[in-house]
């Protein structure tokens, strides 16, 4: 049933249909409206069998669901930003203890200055952490990635927590038509969790040991192999999503235009819509400009990727982070998939901290590029004068 | 039926596998245990060494009380309550300093769970940190008595009137010097429903330098000195305290421990213990603990 | 060997059974089965779980469990009987 909602509600609106055990939030723009739904389905009692709480801070609230899920309850969360970071500890713990909770990062730019609007700063510094993370271009998508997200996650061959991330802002408080979906879809989709361990007094497991030199790399080396046993699974799921909602948004990547581009752009979440926009006026004058978006972000597809962009001379990456002291997070990741390949690299840092991209700046930029008006490397997108003084 | 077994790497004489020992005795092993990390986790939670019967997690350090505030969460939702009570164990630092954001939290709430710090007095699995509840005096390494410093400048926090301030249905203090009033706390404790916070002084060997002989001993010196108060709160009143018959100097309790030695030594160190000696009149005014 | 690895590091319950204790002190309790009246204050305050009362004969009595006894002492220092004492152990004592 298509309904205008906002992003927020897309998002809670999917959780409730997957049938959550608990949830544990904490209040932060521009996520708190995706919990204030679901806290309205709690006190309506229409989140059965769920237990619906506000922590002390993002720290509790993540610290909750990792004893929620180690008690084998389906566990969600939404956070962003500060809060990401301040439950940034216990995400990397609960990864290791391979705790498949679902949270929903709705992307907000890192403090300081503070900021609280939109860029991907706070999801790239969990790159590490042992989350699968995945970028949505639109509410539909995010909608749909909720109950794929816990599917994924609770997958006996995988059992790590799942990240979506979302822009804030720009997806989370936006008004779209979304295809709700209904119950018996999701029940059709997603099984009850079913964990493979859980704490019981039937059988006394002891969870979270501490590891010594003798056998810690060999965990390490599982969790290596669970993340990238979850490209398969991904792949999967998104296939069998496309089967069962007849809704397909492609795989790790999707590419448009790529088989005959010069020049191959590589965009992440809501931006693509733009950039796809402008790359199809180019089109239509004749530029050879293709696009790639990535939607698995980590685990990093990064044969696909290179797949993806194997024909293309250029390759211009814009960026929604900055990995200081080096260049943008996703065009090192796009640059080390293409290894072997050796195209001219650009990479720009664009719409930081919520500035707004407008059409003309992308145009620009990729014509530039297209043009060969740019030196190859990273570049920050349209910057104001400024004269850097002390006070 | 062991619930916590032999062969766990706790130093000779430790108090706190005494404490923990009863509680999971008194709860008949009918729980689930969030663990805070500290001494009790290093020495029983080691991979396929774990010296527990029954279910336990250890997450991180400073946020035991959200874990087990998800627990009881996660037997609600799944109607599952009936398995067991769910307990914390979470060491002086982890609950009065790093962790006590996420106990409050779990107070506030007033999650079903019965909270058992061990009060060792300092961080001792690092090696003797002054935490929050480090006593004033105490020689730490990170309080280390010297020429200007005699030990730990500030007093011991008071976590008891903390957790009374949150309205706790029931919060108590005890002590390993006496074992079946732990187990008769904790099983009280179990009978209520809503957040339990219980505080044990548990004798560190290592830290507080002293021998396994005098684990239980120094312990019941704190006692009958009334620097450690044995007290009982219901629902914010004060329902019951351990007496003391005749009340000993602090002195007694000081001279014995490693810790405490320079007070003995140092120009200043009767400044001090005078002070000490202050505290413990304070609180066997404010309990009423002199027989 | 091969390394188990399970599932975000789960362990089964008890295995600390199989780390034996029992040569890390230099003292050991012996129990005076004529004082001991088997009141459990002893098994109560281990710290290890391992002095516990068993039934000899017609009577109980504390029994220590020399393979986890670290010879801490709590059992002698607690014992309202005077029943437990420490024994060096042999490999300490040293010749005159």
């Amino acid at each position: 049933m298509k309904k205008v909602v906002r992003g927020f509600y897309s998002i809670a609106h999917a959780v409730k249909l997957c049938k959550p055990n608990v949830i544990a939030a904490y209040p932060i723009t521009p996520q708190t409206e995706i919990v204030e739904n679901l806290a309205k389905m709690y006190s309506n009692g229409e989140l059965e069998g769920c237990e619906y709480v506000t922590a002390e801070s993002e720290f509790g609230a993540a610290s909750i669901l990792v004893g929620a899920s180690a008690a084998g309850a389906r566990t969600f969360t939404a956070t962003c930003s500060q809060g990401l970071i301040l439950m940034s500890e216990v995400l990397l713990n609960a990864a290791g203890m391979r705790l498949p909770i679902v949270l929903v990062n709705t992307n907000r730019a890192l403090s300081a200055p503070l900021s609280i609007w939109n860029d991907h700063q706070d999801s790239m510094v969990l790159r590490d952490g042992g989350l699968i993370q995945i970028h949505v271009e639109t509410n539909q998508e995010a909608h749909d990635m909720v109950p794929l997200a816990f599917k994924v996650a609770e997958n006996s061959k995988v059992m790590l927590p799942f990240m979506i991330n979302m822009d804030g802002f720009k997806l989370t408080h936006a008004y779209e038509p979304v295809d709700l979906l209904d119950q018996d879809t999701v029940d059709s989709f997603l099984p009850p969790y079913n964990p493979p361990v859980y704490m019981t007094t039937k059988n006394p497991l002891t969870f979270g040991c501490y590891a010594p030199p003798h056998c810690y790399t060999e965990f390490r080396v599982v969790m290596q192999r669970a993340m990238m046993r979850a490209l398969d699974v991904l792949e999967e799921t998104y296939r069998e999503w496309a089967e069962v909602t007849g809704r397909d948004w492609g795989g790790h990547v999707v590419g448009e235009f790529l088989d005959d581009a010069e020049l191959a752009i590589v965009s992440m979440g809501s931006l693509t819509g733009m950039v796809r926009d402008v790359v199809k006026e180019l089109r239509k004058n004749g530029v050879k400009v293709g696009l790639l978006k990535i939607r698995t972000f980590r685990p990093f597809p990064a044969k696909q990727v290179k797949e993806a962009l194997k024909n293309a001379n250029k390759i211009l990456v814009f960026e929604r982070a900055v990995s200081f002291g080096y260049e943008g997070p996703v065009g090192i990741e796009v640059k080390s998939a293409l290894f072997g390949l050796n195209p001219e690299f650009y990479s720009f840092a664009v719409g930081l901290g919520g500035r707004d991209v407008p059409r003309e700046e992308l145009m620009k930029i990729i014509t530039d590029v297209y043009e060969g008006k740019v030196e190859q490397g990273f570049h920050f997108g349209t910057v104001k004068e400024f004269e850097e003084v002390i006070v | 039926m062991t619930y916590f077994a032999s062969g766990h790497g706790a130093c000779p004489g430790c108090g706190l596998a005494i404490a923990v020992r009863n509680v999971l005795d008194a709860l008949e092993g009918k729980c689930f245990v969030a663990n805070s990390t500290g001494c009790l986790e290093i020495i029983s939670s080691q991979y396929e060494r774990s010296a527990w019967g029954v279910p336990y997690i250890h997450s991180l350090f400073e946020n035991a009380g959200a874990v087990a505030a998800g627990i009881e969460l996660a037997l609600k939702a799944l109607k599952r309550t009936d398995e067991g009570k769910v307990v914390v164990f979470a060491g002086d630092g982890a609950t009065a300093d790093i962790g006590i954001g996420t106990l409050s939290g779990m107070m506030d709430r007033n999650h079903d769970v019965i909270y058992i710090c061990l009060d060792n007095e300092a961080y001792q699995n690092t090696g003797n940190q002054q935490s929050g509840l480090t006593p004033m005096g105490s020689n730490t390494t990170t309080t280390p008595a010297g020429a200007i410093m005699l030990g730990k400048t500030g007093r011991k926090k008071d976590m008891i009137s903390i957790a009374v301030a949150h309205g706790l249905p029931y919060v108590a203090s005890a002590s390993v010097a006496f074992h079946a009033d732990i187990r008769r706390k904790v099983k009280k404790a179990a009978e209520i429903e809503g957040a339990k916070y219980i505080q044990i002084h548990t004798p560190c060997v290592t830290g507080w330098g002293i021998d396994g002989k005098q684990t239980i001993t120094s312990a019941k010196l704190a006692y009958e000195t009334a620097l450690y108060p044995i007290v009982e709160f219901e629902n914010g009143e004060l329902t019951r305290v351990r007496k003391i018959k005749e009340r000993k100097p602090v002195e007694e309790y000081l001279k014995i421990q490693r810790r405490f030695r320079h007070l003995f030594k140092h120009p200043r160190g009767q400044e001090i213990i005078n002070l000490i000696q202050k505290i413990a009149d304070e609180n066997a005014k404010k309990y009423n603990l002199d027989l | 060997m091969v390394v188990r690895v399970t599932l975000g590091g789960v362990s089964k319950p008890l295995l600390s059974k199989n780390m034996k204790t029992g040569d890390w002190g230099t003292e050991y309790p012996v129990v005076d089965e004529e004082k001991c009246t088997a009141c459990k204050t002893c098994e109560h305050l281990c710290p290890d779980a391992c002095i516990v009362i068993v039934e000899k004969g017609d009577t109980k009595v504390a029994v220590p469990d020399y393979d986890y006894c670290k010879g801490c002492g709590v059992c002698f220092s607690v014992c309202p009987a005077d029943a437990i004492k420490m024994e060096l152990k042999e490999i300490y004592k040293v010749e005159d």
